[in-house]
């Protein structure tokens, strides 16, 4: 009884719904045709210091987080704490310095982490306990 | 600085172990009398913490001073616990604590931190299992699956646990730490890791009162273990039963 | 056999106003709760040695009444007993309710309430905590199927079937309740096996009471009034489990002045705890208990008025109950050094302060809202409430 008094309601509305689908197609299509997609720019950041990456590019822009998750996994509860997958590691190269010679942290503006993830409106919460700057000794060196 | 990428990979790590282990074996060779069974070497960082050791700290009451705080501004330090002047609300890893006899007046200063239980109710008690006990003994948070439920705080017969309550900026790389989350003294675990002894333990004795020791309780040769072994020690709250790492002497 | 037509609630001013006010209080909460999340928990009153707060005062309380609301329905079902049958349908979506305001106040109070999939993916089967997820979620799918055996006609006579594992469920849920308590060795105020038991009956006597209330009101609502012979049986019930619950406080609290090692903690919370001791006397068991029983369980005060008045009370009398345990627990210290005064930075061997925040309060009070207003908009959708029946009103 229920039910059928449900559908009832249900059908009255479907012509609203065709109505509401048509004007959302056409709305995203005409954004598709005035290319506002293609108006986000693409990351663009400091160049890291070394002469390459632990992994290729292509690897890393494809499966930092599984290296990450996984290094985190094995440091924190099992105390294996190789620099190839570490936090720490890609701080140490990615990490750039201001005029001042002072390092930016990692996750500010325009740097290394933000720009691609802003890019991918991928939200990383990493940096609200991990220190986005290289560790002291690290600074230290030229 | 930059990470020579090459001498990580596995078989460069296996060839490391390999040379230390030899050289451990040759020491052994020309130390005759010295046991040839589990000597501590010092673990590679990277095979994985594993029960053969057990560390463990001794607090000797009698020569921890009061109005000392070495231990503390130590601790602190080498963390970052900076603190907002909100004492109920700023986190503390270690403390001094100052006690009044109530029959004799006798009085005794002692630093109280995680004990690190073989037995921790704060470990039987997380839903995520996110407090844990690493395999060498030393009770840790890991942060990244605290949902910040504090049950933990409330199962800790000891209240060694903070939890941290604002936004923090400026941590130590070697201290991971954020709003949210619990914590509680990690027994320096990224110093034992390179072998070497907790900030507190350093400060004491560099302060000259040398009442803290560290060291490897399963290790029947390690200086801890044989203070342990010949002196009275004992554990807080030891009617809970939890095996504490953390022993006192002189309480 | 009588057979109870339902309805579900029409459009009334007096449906709008209330279910604006239960908006505005749920609204309220969720403002706390943003507060308290992005400012980080210092905005609160709740500490490194007051852990957990007016919110969990609430929650707690929720949950537990919700596993208690079920009780009505569980009656009709389970006992068998028919002339509890027309508010077994409202009982089941109340114990919905109630529930998930309870659990909103306890995920919105986390540190990290955006981890929640993780909290649902990642168990630790050694915690009762845990256990307690899987039970209250459970406990909403059962309840759920529960009430589609009452709602399909074709259904019906699986609804006791389905009603006792409802029942045993919520006796397993409590109990992993009260446990949350009664497992923490480390806490002199909680450690003790009569927290399951105590549990189990605080949820007979909230839940019944907040039946009632919100019954009550929903007919108010709708123009109508619940069958007298049902509400008389209802408050009589309600008035032994009010009783029920001061035994076994009795209980926990006699074995605890036996012990010389508690004397400490009793004269605490009995004597000289200041407002612990004010809400355990004057409003846990004189307001909460005393007076209810009173006026429950006396044929001279069978009227409506003081049946709202006692189911009020018992609500009042519960909050002070779980205000005394849950945070009388916290601020006694733990005793580490027995023999020894204790001083420290770290708040050692001194009563702790606790002072609830505005924003505590709210996220606590938008439980309350969100569980009634869960309920009206239930009522509304589907029959829920009863229709008055024609000549019963014989006792």
């Amino acid at each position: 009884m229920i039910w059928s008094g449900l559908f009832e309601r249900w059908s009255k509305r479907r012509s609203c719904a065709i109505r509401a689908g048509v004007i959302t197609v056409g709305l995203l299509g005409g954004m598709a045709l005035t290319g506002a997609y293609a108006q986000v720019s693409q990351p663009l950041f400091p160049s890291a210091r070394g002469e390459q990456c632990v992994e290729p590019v292509d690897v890393m822009r494809r499966d930092h987080f599984e290296f990450l998750k996984h290094q985190r996994d094995k440091t924190v509860h099992e105390g294996i704490r190789t620099p190839r997958h570490s936090l720490a590691g890609c701080i140490d190269c990615h990490a750039d310095k201001d005029a001042q010679g002072r390092f930016v942290p990692v996750n500010a503006k325009g740097q290394f982490c933000q720009s691609c993830h802003v890019y991918a409106a991928v939200k990383i919460d990493c940096f609200s306990c991990h220190a986005a700057r290289p560790s002291e000794r690290v600074s230290q060196s030229p | 600085m930059v990470m020579d990428m090459k001498d990580s990979s596995p078989a460069s790590a296996r060839r490391t172990f390999f040379t230390q282990a030899s050289a451990g074996v040759a020491l052994l060779a020309l130390a005759p009398g010295v046991r040839l069974v589990d000597l501590a070497l010092a673990r590679v960082q990277d095979e994985p913490a594993s029960a053969t050791q057990r560390w463990g700290l001794l607090v000797d009451v009698d020569r921890c001073v009061s109005g000392c705080d070495a231990c503390v501004s130590a601790c602190n330090t080498e963390h970052g616990l900076d603190g907002n002047e909100r004492p109920q609300t700023d986190a503390q890893w270690i403390r001094k604590v100052d006690l009044v006899d109530n029959n004799t007046e006798h009085q005794l200063s002692l630093p109280v931190m995680c004990q690190h239980c073989e037995e921790p109710p704060c470990v039987d008690v997380c839903p995520t299992g996110a407090s844990f006990r690493r395999a060498d003994g030393i009770v840790l948070v890991d942060k990244h699956t605290c949902i910040g439920c504090r049950y933990c705080m409330m199962a800790c017969p000891y209240q060694a646990r903070s939890f941290i309550h604002e936004d923090l900026s400026g941590q130590k790389t070697h201290a991971p730490r954020g709003k949210g989350t619990v914590e509680s003294c990690t027994l320096c675990v990224h110093r034992v890791d390179r072998d070497e002894s907790p900030a507190c333990v350093e400060a004491c004795t560099d302060a000259g009162h040398e009442a803290l020791v560290f060291g490897d309780i399963n290790d029947r040769n390690d200086p801890l273990a044989t203070q342990l072994a010949e002196t009275t020690t004992r554990e807080l709250r030891a009617d809970l039963k939890l095996n504490t790492a953390v022993r006192y002497r002189g309480l | 056999m009588k057979i109870a037509y339902f309805q579900s609630v029409s459009s009334s001013r007096g449906y709008w106003l209330i279910s604006a006010i239960a908006g505005v209080i749920t609204l309220a909460g969720l403002i706390g709760a943003d507060h308290m999340e992005s400012a980080g928990h210092w905005v609160t009153g709740m500490s490194n040695q007051v852990v957990w707060g007016v919110p969990h005062v609430f929650a707690i309380f929720l949950i537990v009444a919700a596993s208690g609301a079920l009780n009505t329905a569980s009656i009709a079902s389970v006992f068998g007993r028919d002339d509890y049958k027309p508010l077994a349908r409202l009982s089941a979506l109340l114990a919905i309710a109630l529930l998930l305001g309870g659990l909103a106040v306890l995920v919105l109070d986390l540190g990290r309430p955006d981890r929640l999939i993780v909290a649902m993916t990642h168990y630790n089967f050694k915690s009762i905590f845990a256990w307690n997820i899987f039970l209250y979620i459970g406990f909403m799918f059962i309840v759920g199927i529960y009430l589609w055996m009452m709602f399909e006609p074709r259904m019906n006579r699986f609804s006791a079937r389905v009603g006792t594992v409802a029942f045993i469920w919520r006796l397993v849920l409590t109990t992993g309740t009260g446990s949350i308590f009664g497992f923490l060795v480390a806490r002199e105020a909680f450690d003790s096996a009569v927290m399951a038991p105590l549990f189990i009956v605080m949820s007979l006597s909230f839940g019944t009471a907040l039946t009632l209330l919100i019954g009550m009101l929903i007919f108010w609502i709708n123009g109508a009034a619940i069958d007298p012979a049902l509400l008389r049986k209802l408050r009589r019930l309600l008035g032994f489990f009010v009783l029920g619950v001061a035994y076994l406080v009795a209980v926990d609290h006699l074995t605890r002045l036996y012990v010389t090692g508690h004397h400490q903690l009793e004269r605490f919370i009995l004597l000289d705890g200041g407002i612990y001791t004010f809400l355990f006397w004057g409003v846990q068991i004189l307001l909460g208990t005393v007076v209810p029983a009173v006026l429950l369980l006396l044929p001279r005060f069978y009227q409506h008025g003081y049946l709202i008045t006692a189911a009020l009370l018992v609500v009042v009398g519960a909050l002070a109950q779980m205000y005394v345990l849950i945070i009388g627990g916290q601020v006694f210290p733990l005793e580490l050094f027995p023999g020894y005064s204790v001083t420290s930075t770290f708040y050692d061997g001194v009563i702790a302060h606790y002072t609830p925040s505005l924003a505590e309060l709210a996220l606590g009070m938008g439980g309350m809202g969100l569980a009634v207003l869960i309920t009206l908009i239930g009522v509304r959708i589907l029959p829920f409430v009863p229709v008055q029946m024609a000549g019963e009103n014989q006792d």
